[in-house]
């Protein structure tokens, strides 16, 4: 694959020495000499010197024939524009990083749905390490559903019920029952969900919410 | 009419003291205090000393009942990203962008943002000028 890297920093170089190994075609962008010469020290003739938001310069990296575009800079803004021009003038993919995480919102409404932001990451991390989060975001996909886990209180409206009884949000799915030995199960209609249990679940994003209402309860806690 | 003033550079100061002269409603934004001084004596908008790339910080500058939205800062990039903010995520009905680089100016145009390049503007004065004057010299 013929893949072109907006920001030689840290984790522009680190990717590229991946997919180099990888056998893949790299090119990075990069703007500043001194990143250009300590990067093409390194791993040779994959550096190009130029602004990744400048058309020319995507042109001239052959940004027409790039399998894929990866916006990797510090600057959320750089990597909205490095994408958009990308996308414009003939990458068939792109991924772009996003470093506030708030900013995930816009990237998506301009149609770049694959975006990876570490912060998001860790947050996600923290929320898992919490034993107090009711519901725990563990995988974003990139069609607007989310896998999440949810463990079922002793309160839980969805404890001794049958999947077939529960009411769930739409296109929703339980794909996985962890009981609290810790042995997995796929469920079908019949499994029998009881409080303890740590149930794997995709959703839309936009129904964690409920997903929570039902399967959790109201919500308890502090203001209670 | 309500307009938030993204950068308050030559430009931006010079907009937003024309439209409070004219009596509209006028917040300008800026991350370096500094930048305030450009206004005209008697400016009497609103500054709002902020990042209009963040969210939180457009709504503290009051973007959410904001009529036009316009990014004049220094960077391209900046501008873009602010303008489809207020267009895609705040629904401004009028959002106006400026890129210096016109190619990228032209990208965004395609992109569905009204944008405008002072580049290809000035460029454009100076080529009418030269011509004009050829001409009269003839």
């Amino acid at each position: 694959m013929y893949i072109l890297i907006g920001g030689g920093g840290k984790v522009g170089y680190y990717l590229a020495e991946e997919l180099l190994q990888s056998k893949h075609e790299v090119v990075i962008v990069e703007r500043n000499r001194n990143r250009v010469r300590a990067i093409s020290d390194e791993l040779g003739e994959c550096v190009v010197e130029g602004d990744c938001c400048e058309v020319s310069t995507l042109d001239t990296a052959g940004i027409a024939r790039a399998d894929l575009a990866v916006a990797v800079t510090g600057d959320d803004e750089d990597n909205l524009v490095f994408s958009e021009i990308a996308r414009r003038r003939g990458a068939d993919r792109v991924i772009a990083r996003i470093n506030n995480p708030r900013n995930e919102q816009l990237f998506q409404r301009r149609g770049l749905e694959t975006t990876v932001s570490a912060t998001h990451a860790i947050l996600a991390q923290i929320e898992q390490e919490l034993p107090t989060a009711d519901v725990i975001p563990l995988l974003q996909l990139h069609t607007g559903l989310e896998i999440v886990e949810v463990k079922l209180p002793e309160t839980s409206p969805a404890a001794g019920r049958p999947v077939s009884q529960l009411w769930l949000p739409p296109e929703s799915l339980i794909l996985l029952v962890v009981n609290p030995e810790g042995m997995p199960r796929i469920p079908d209609d019949d499994t029998r969900l009881e409080a303890g249990d740590a149930l794997v679940v995709v959703t839309r994003k936009e129904s964690v919410e409920r997903l929570k209402q039902s399967l959790v309860g109201e919500i308890h806690g502090l203001e209670t | 009419m309500k307009v938030i003033i993204m950068g308050c550079g030559r430009v931006g100061a010079r907009i937003a003291g024309m439209l409070d002269e004219a009596g509209h409603t006028v917040v300008v934004m800026d991350t370096n205090q500094g930048a305030f001084r450009r206004l005209p004596p008697g400016y009497g908008g609103e500054r709002y000393v902020g990042n209009g790339m963040d969210g939180p910080a457009l709504e503290r500058a009051g973007i959410v009942d904001a009529d036009a939205f316009v990014a004049v800062t220094q960077g391209d990039n900046r501008n873009y990203f602010a303008s489809q903010m207020a267009r895609e995520v705040y629904r401004i009905p009028r959002v106006l962008c400026r890129s210096y680089d016109p190619i990228r100016g032209e990208l965004f145009a395609e992109l569905g943002l009204e944008t405008f390049s002072p580049t290809t503007i000035g460029a454009n004065i100076v080529m009418d000028w030269l011509l004009d004057s050829e001409q009269a010299g003839r």
